[in-house]
């Protein structure tokens, strides 16, 4: 089997068909958006902090769009938890390979960092370092 | 019209496409993406080596034996192509880089000066990028506004009525795709030039997914200007044309300037070369242009008819074989009138994943937004799967589209 099938492991299926904290946060510190203007992938991410206001204690998200998208967003939404908000700017493209398990074709790598590249915009912004309306992948 | 066509025969063409025999993951390829580009024939394969073997040198401007020989046949490509679409001599031909450059060469050409606040552009709301962006931007810069033919609902037709209340008499140009390449609606570009000559308005044909694959005759459809690209009908990338109306082409000023496209030339002034050099500024795509002459030999050979029924056969076959199931949506016309394609969305599965795991099958097709991003706009998704067909394609390979989307269907379900 080629690199496709792998993409489709059991575990992205699992978080595209059933995603981990789905919906929308009511008490959330920050929240942002994003969009894969490829495939037409839109994520928007919800985050509250714990009482040090750098740590994260809950992320949701709501969506819509490919497979691979929505599960790394559903995979991230888990794995942020209990990161600070620095250490959200660490990561990088191999992290959400990791948490997703496959290696990707480079046509879809724009699909799989978009949950990542949204928490780090939207961190971004509420420390103050950057301002942008919305983040894409292109 | 000329006799008909023997029925083509698909497999013994296949001899001339080697790519075809590829194989992935163990499964030979099924090339279903020829709407973005087609393959390339052992004969126009050779037509490329054999300028570069044989004859190649700059044009116009060499005395020597080989830059005769390579003028020659570079001037000829262009009679050729008029052959092939109807039209009236090398005069009424330009090459340029592709279906986009031509419409560019008309918008820039003729738009930028001729267009105004109060003239209107009226498109349809299934044109390509490569019309919409061009003809949008154009307007913005000179006042002009765009309006859009709308779809119906149903079939994904062009609404002729709207169109008729859309153009008037301050419409200046009307650009239509002949057939779409998101919906395979085959639109009537003749009515439509009618319509637009009633009101003293020029018409831009879109022809980049008919000339390949149906006989196009430029005098039946009454066209001003008509373009398509050489990589969508067995010739190499590179090259496209843009039919003009010789007169319109006369009166137009050209827009590239440089070596070649003129005649005389002082430190204050200079006059423009003769049809259709005027428009080919600078060392043309003269081995792509020579291809392309070949390209339409090839075609020639196996008779566009017999295309255009083959692909109507395989199309309305794909389409019969994707509704079996009724969680498939097919977008555009009923499967036994439209082009050599079919666009689809399968519920709940991305088309980006439908794509990929297709893959996995050696099945090409495209998923995306096919650069008709307000097109898919109005059908409300986001994304299409496409498979389009040629020449080479068979029944056989549509079974392995289907197989494969059955597959994708079931890791989804
Ligand atoms: C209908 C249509 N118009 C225009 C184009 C643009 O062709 P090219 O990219 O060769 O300029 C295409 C191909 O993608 C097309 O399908």
């Amino acid at each position: 089997m080629g690199l496709g099938s792998d993409m489709y492991r059991q575990q992205i299926l699992d978080h595209y068909k059933n995603p981990r904290n789905y919906g929308e946060l009511e008490d959330s510190d920050f929240e942002h958006v994003g969009e894969n203007p490829l495939c037409g992938d839109t994520i928007k991410l919800f985050v509250k902090l714990a009482d040090d206001d750098e740590t994260i204690e809950r992320v949701s998200f709501v969506g819509d769009g490919c497979a691979i998208s929505q599960a790394s967003a559903s995979l991230l939404s888990t794995e942020l938890r209990g990161k600070t908000l620095e250490e959200v700017q660490e990561m990088d493209r191999e992290d959400v390979e990791e948490l997703l398990g496959v290696d990707l074709t480079p046509m879809r790598v724009k699909c799989a960092v978009l949950a990542e590249k949204v928490a780090q915009d939207g961190a971004a912004i509420y420390v103050g370092d950057e301002e942008i309306d919305q983040t894409t992948t292109e | 019209m000329s006799q008909q066509s023997e029925p083509l025969n698909a497999e013994a063409l296949r001899e001339d496409f080697p790519i075809l025999e590829r194989e992935f993951n163990g499964s030979q390829l099924v090339y279903l993406d020829n709407a973005a580009t087609t393959q390339t024939p052992e004969q126009v394969v050779e037509a490329i080596v054999d300028y570069y073997r044989e004859y190649n040198a700059n044009v116009h401007r060499g005395i020597h034996q080989l830059s005769q020989e390579a003028s020659i046949a570079y001037e000829e490509a262009h009679d050729r192509v008029a052959e092939f679409i109807g039209a009236d001599g090398r005069e009424e031909i330009v090459f340029t880089k592709n279906t986009t450059e031509a419409a560019n060469l008309v918008a820039y050409a003729w738009g930028l000066n001729e267009l105004g606040p109060g003239d209107e552009v009226v498109l349809t709301e299934m044109e390509h990028h490569s019309t919409l962006v061009t003809w949008q931007q154009i307007a913005k810069r000179t006042g002009a506004e765009c309006k859009y033919i709308p779809i119906t609902d149903d079939e994904h037709r062009l609404d002729m009525a709207a169109a008729r209340e859309l153009i008037t008499d301050d419409t200046a140009m009307v650009a239509a795709v002949h057939v779409s390449n998101a919906l395979g609606t085959i639109n009537p570009v003749a009515e439509l030039a009618d319509i637009a000559h009633d009101h003293g308005a020029y018409v831009f044909v879109d022809a980049a997914q008919s000339v390949p694959n149906r006989p196009v005759d430029v005098r039946e459809i009454d066209a001003d200007f008509l373009a398509f690209s050489g990589h969508k009908m067995c010739g190499p990338t590179g090259i496209g044309v843009l039919y003009g109306k010789r007169r319109i082409l006369e009166e137009m000023e050209p827009h590239h300037y440089g070596g070649e496209m003129i005649l005389k030339v002082t430190f204050e002034d200079s006059k423009w070369n003769e049809l259709p050099w005027k428009y080919e500024a600078g060392t043309p795509l003269i081995c792509q242009g020579i291809a392309l002459a070949t390209a339409c030999d090839y075609l020639d050979s196996i008779g566009m008819d017999a295309i255009e029924r083959h692909e109507a056969d395989l199309a309305a076959y794909a389409y019969d074989r994707l509704t079996e199931q009724n969680d498939v949506d097919v977008y555009g016309p009923p499967g036994d009138d439209r082009g050599g394609l079919v666009g689809f969305n399968v519920d709940g599965v991305h088309a980006h994943d439908l794509s990929s795991i297709l893959n996995d099958h050696a099945v090409a097709i495209r998923a995306g937004d096919h650069c008709t991003q307000p097109l898919h706009d109005v059908l409300g998704v986001s994304a299409s799967a496409r498979a389009s067909f040629y020449l080479y394609n068979t029944r056989d390979e549509i079974d392995r589209l289907v197989e494969a989307v059955d597959d994708a269907r079931q890791l989804f379900s």
